[in-house]
């Protein structure tokens, strides 16, 4: 499945609160074509996880576009699949249950739901705690079950916010290999939402920079490196240079 | 060796309640005691013996009055169940009326029940619906209370992530909202069941013809205190399996609840 571009103009969002108004976001411009990953990576609080709340179709901005394959998202959940920061596991559905959910609540028949996600448990490095409930998995395998619910999604695109932010380095490390090998499997695309910049090089194709709040997109950065990519690239001089690159931008969107 | 699961079940569930059980005993040995050295007359404290006896003496009249109240309670739970879901799901969706509603029920459970059921036999009659209506009176309210709180708390977030897959308003209840507030009304309805049994017993002390509570009136009058007593050990009892019951149907309706830690993965 190839999936739709995703397509971001102009998009400004304030929210009221009792303590006065806070502007989110300040005309954030993006556009990821199609089949692609693309990361935003921006400081804690600068709106990155508004953009994807808005894209999911969960709030509605003040102003701006916002489309995935051509069609408006503002106000329309259903057109993403969208993944939280934590991992929203239902509690009283059995692992395979929670990776069903979407299908369900999309009106796919219950036998092929099943069929589909048994196959993705072993990818997924979950093969045999299809029966487990989300309280007996350690929170390695909650996130990957969260991760198998959204690309189950019958959705072209995926939004994946902070997916591995509660995780530990090691752990980390290994999800980021883990994640580029599914996704090499069937090449949706994806806008990932993250603060580390590694995480956001060694999976993207491309890597936008946001400033603090109010947040507005300040660099657009191509990651040229060939896929599959291998762990110890991180440490080649090309990854540390693009590193250094990404970090001053990052540094100057902060100080300006 | 390890014993087989069920033996090694048996014995914990022994492990669990044996302290309970054992304190019991003592008590009962110790108001024995106590009956005999004291030489107390049986119509102001009868001993457990004497209250043994008493039981095999009139061990055929009880299935009737236990039946009845057993009943009474049943029903009067179903009823606060029923009701009690509905009106917690109004109030869950309506703020208005649970802002108006919360007050006047904190306000209603402040009236006694013993002034409330002659009111309500002049209503109903000596059958058993007043009874009924009196368990559903009293335990409506735990289970109003606990069910508003979990369909209102349910997590935001999960609500938020049921609706980027494109659910309405049906599938977010069902999928997210009930499964959330399931244990929250048991903890309601548990509350409910251990009252429901006196609820029925006080429904009966204003008028009834059969029933537990009929029971206990008739024999304080004869002065026949071993009998009284008999009544409550039978309440007592009742109480328990009925608490028991909602504690299995718990169980069966929110097994998530009940997983044991010792079976974590890691």
């Amino acid at each position: 499945m190839t999936g739709g571009g995703i397509d971001v103009h102009g998009l400004r969002h304030t929210f009221s609160g009792a303590a006065g108004d806070v502007q989110a976001l300040d005309g954030v411009d993006l556009a990821v074509p199609g089949g692609t990953f693309a990361t935003v990576v921006g400081p804690s609080g600068c709106g990155k996880s508004t953009l994807l709340r808005i894209l999911a179709g969960l709030l509605i901005p003040g102003a701006g576009e916002a489309t995935i394959d051509g069609e408006t998202v503002i106000g329309a959940p259903g057109r993403s699949a969208y993944m939280p920061q934590k991992d929203l596991l239902l509690p009283w559905r059995r692992a395979l249950a929670n990776a069903t959910l979407g299908a369900e609540v999309a009106g796919i028949s219950h036998a092929e739901a099943r069929q589909r996600a048994r196959a993705l448990f072993e990818p997924f490095g979950l093969a045999g705690f299809e029966k487990a409930w989300p309280s007996q998995l350690s929170g390695g395998m909650r996130q990957r079950l969260a991760l198998l619910r959204t690309f189950l999604l019958p959705a072209g695109a995926l939004l994946l916010d902070e997916p591995f932010g509660a995780l530990d380095a090691i752990t980390r490390r290994e999800m980021h290999r883990w994640l580029q090998d599914v996704w090499l499997a069937d090449r949706r695309t994806v806008l990932l939402i993250t603060h580390d910049v590694e995480e956001a090089l060694f999976l993207s194709d491309t890597v936008s920079v946001m400033s603090p709040r109010p947040g507005k997109m300040v660099a657009h950065v191509p990651v040229p490196f060939a896929r599959p990519r291998e762990g110890s690239i991180v440490t080649s001089p090309d990854f540390v240079a693009l590193k250094a690159k990404l970090l001053a931008a990052l540094d100057a969107a902060g100080t300006g | 060796m390890k014993p087989p699961p069920l033996v090694r079940q048996s014995l914990g569930v022994a492990g669990r309640y044996l302290p309970a059980i054992v304190l019991l005993a003592l008590l009962v040995a110790g108001w024995e005691a106590w009956i005999r050295v004291f030489d107390t007359k049986p119509y102001v404290l009868p001993a457990p013996s004497r209250i043994w006896r008493a039981f095999l003496e009139i061990r055929g009249t009880l299935p009737g009055h236990l039946r009845t109240t057993s009943t009474e309670a049943v029903y009067g739970l179903a009823w606060a169940a029923v009701v009690g879901v509905a009106l917690a799901a109004i109030m869950a969706t309506v703020p208005l009326v649970r802002r108006v509603l919360y007050p006047l029920l904190v306000v209603s459970q402040t009236i006694p029940m013993v002034v409330l059921a002659p009111i309500l036999i002049v209503g109903f009659g000596f059958g058993m619906t007043p009874k009924i209506v009196v368990v559903a009176l009293v335990g409506f309210f735990p289970i109003v209370v606990s069910t508003v709180e979990g369909l209102t708390g349910a997590d935001r977030e999960m609500v938020d992530l049921v609706r980027s897959m494109g659910a309405n308003r049906l599938q977010v209840l069902r999928h997210v909202l009930i499964p959330w507030a399931t244990p929250a009304f048991f903890s309601g309805l548990r509350i409910a069941a251990a009252y429901s049994v006196v609820g029925a017993v006080i429904g009966e002390w204003m008028g009834a013809s059969s029933g537990l509570g009929i029971f206990i009136t008739r024999s304080q009058t004869a002065f026949r205190t071993d009998r009284v007593f008999v009544g409550i050990v039978l309440i007592a009892l009742m109480s328990i399996v009925l608490f028991a019951a909602v504690e299995v149907l718990a169980r069966l309706a929110s097994p998530w609840m009940y997983v044991t830690k010792t079976e974590e993965h890691q």
